[in-house]
């Protein structure tokens, strides 16, 4: 307990509240204003989940050109850098085939499901020192429950297609993302465990005393491993991507799938990964934490951590390094994809229930031993 | 320590709980209206949660109606049929059919809603003690038997 609340007073941020405090300043009525105060934090996030999806794009496909000595995008935007904005304009316009043989609602309403949950679970997400659309108490525990509601719309996708390549895509993915679920919830339960809170907010904080030193990689070095196989694994991405295996499926679960439909399958596996890059970094980088506790730099040069000016620039800081931490995890990713060889179906059902479930079981008993051993260290 | 909402600086107990709710019924006050985390449910932070859900239904549906607009209309049979690598499709898809995810998704379900029960466990830990390590010791040891069970007879055998 003790180093963990160790130096210095906690600053809170109300965004919402400051806006709505703003809006009322100018006149408008106090019900309407709470409501843009609400609404406007979270049109910035899905906006900027969006520019997210175009920028890991173009990461992804120039980053994977350079490892194949090609250029990647080049044309459109600085380096190619809004190529993904254009080819979602593109698919905006582009006819929307259905098979005759489909079956229509499901087959409209499998994107839906697969995106709705994606966008939904960034409500929890902390990318800065108060800057969470919601914080409330159960946030990791969430993003586990809501995360799963995404494979039914792969299956619901791949069952409406009435096309075999597009079935046997479904039920992969739904029987890939039932596997992973398991390690990965147990690997987020560890770090619960430490910090004892499901607040995502609250998890950052156990991490933030002592800088670097006090995030949870160190002591938790085998559930992160665990959460990034698994999180691989539930984002679908290469070495894990057996639902869409473009070699033996066309392309799995969305084959029939063109236009919009499709840019939406598109847009919630990026937006999926950029989640799980952020959820990785919240839960074992300590989220917003810089590597120096931002307080004891204040300290050191002389600043009083409360003038507006070392806050402002604090939550910039907030936010800089927790999108520089989620970055850094969307490129291992794009590497493990452009290096790593796809497995087959039953090598990754045994990677998750044969070894992944006991070793994550393992570290959970393991993790609380510790606590009831050593728990000034491991107790949050 | 009384039972906590949302926010650690709000740990409110059962009165200050019917306190909020009745300033909320009869009208906000200052302080309840200018926390938007504590502005319409008791519960802090719920109220964005179904905003953020309408929200985030919204983006599937504006994208498909705006699509709907502008993209041109009328495919042609051929182009409507079910792709099959570029030959003629043969037969159904809706068939009978060997799923063999089956008995992974029942041994899911059993380690699915083991997490469920572990999660209230691992968030209080620091408080339950020793009495609650060994209780779940046992319940993990039980599930562990039933996994070595499983894996024995098969079930997790990709045949």
């Amino acid at each position: 307990m003790a180093w963990t609340t160790f130096p210095f007073a906690q600053t809170n941020t109300d965004i919402g509240g400051t806006i709505a405090k703003l809006l009322t300043g100018i006149g408008l009525p106090a019900e309407l204003a709470l409501v843009l105060g609400l609404l406007t934090p979270m049109l910035v996030v899905v906006l900027s989940v969006l520019t997210g999806v175009i920028m890991a794009v173009w990461g992804e496909r120039n980053w994977s050109g350079r490892m194949q000595q090609r250029w990647g995008p080049t044309i459109i935007g600085l380096g190619g850098s809004i190529q993904g904005a254009a080819d979602g304009l593109k698919l905006l316009v582009k006819e929307d085939i259905m098979p005759v043989k489909a079956d229509p609602w499901l087959f409209t309403l499998g994107p839906a499901i697969v995106i709705i949950p994606v966008f939904f679970s960034y409500l929890v997400i902390p990318f800065g020192q108060g800057m969470i659309l919601s914080d409330i108490s159960i946030g990791i525990f969430f993003i586990i429950a809501i995360s799963s509601i995404s494979p039914i719309g792969a299956l619901m996708a791949g069952y409406s297609s009435n096309n075999k390549y597009a079935l046997l895509g479904g039920l992969r993915a739904a029987a890939q993302s039932l596997s992973y679920e398991i390690p990965l919830a147990l690997s987020v339960l560890a770090v619960v465990m430490m910090s004892s809170s499901l607040g995502t907010t609250e998890i950052v904080r156990q991490q933030e005393p002592l800088g670097i030193f006090s995030w949870y990689i160190w002591r938790q070095p085998i559930g992160f491993i665990i959460f990034l196989i698994s999180a691989l694994a539930e984002t679908e991405r290469a070495p894990f991507d057996l639902p869409e295996a473009e070699s033996e499926l066309v392309a799995g679960h969305h084959t029939e799938y063109s236009g919009m439909k499709f840019a939406l399958f598109y847009l919630s596996e990026y937006a999926n990964l950029i989640l799980a890059s952020l959820m990785a970094s919240v839960l074992f980088l300590g989220g917003w934490s810089f590597p120096i506790p931002v307080e004891m730099i204040a300290k050191f040069a002389g600043i009083d951590p409360t003038t507006p000016v070392f806050q402002v620039g604090a939550a910039l800081l907030g936010i800089t390094v927790t999108i520089l931490k989620a970055t850094f995890f969307v490129f291992l990713a794009i590497l493990a994809r452009w290096t790593l060889p796809r497995v087959r179906i039953d090598q990754l059902l045994n990677l998750g229930w044969k070894f992944l479930l006991p070793v994550a079981l393992f570290n959970l008993l393991l993790t609380a031993t510790f606590i009831q051993g050593y728990r000034s260290f491991f107790g949050g | 320590m009384p039972y906590r909402l949302a926010t650690p600086e709000h740990s409110l107990d059962a009165t200050q709980i019917r306190e909020a709710v009745s300033s909320t019924t009869m009208g906000y006050t200052e302080e309840v209206l200018w926390t938007s985390q504590n502005a319409v449910f008791v519960l802090s932070g719920y109220d964005a949660v179904l905003i953020f859900l309408l929200l985030s239904t919204a983006v599937p549906i504006l994208a498909l109606s705006l699509s709907k607009l502008i993209r041109p209309k009328g495919a042609s049979a051929f182009k409507e049929t079910t792709y099959e690598s570029g030959i003629d499709p043969r037969g159904d898809s809706w068939i009978q059919f060997n799923i063999r995810y089956y008995m992974f998704a029942l041994v899911f379900v059993v380690f699915d809603v083991e997490t469920v029960f572990l999660y209230p466990w691992a968030a209080a830990f620091n408080q339950l003690g020793l009495l609650a390590f060994v209780e779940a010791l046992i319940f993990i040891a039980i599930l562990v038997i039933a996994l070595v069970y499983a894996w024995r007879k098969g079930a997790l055998e990709w045949t």
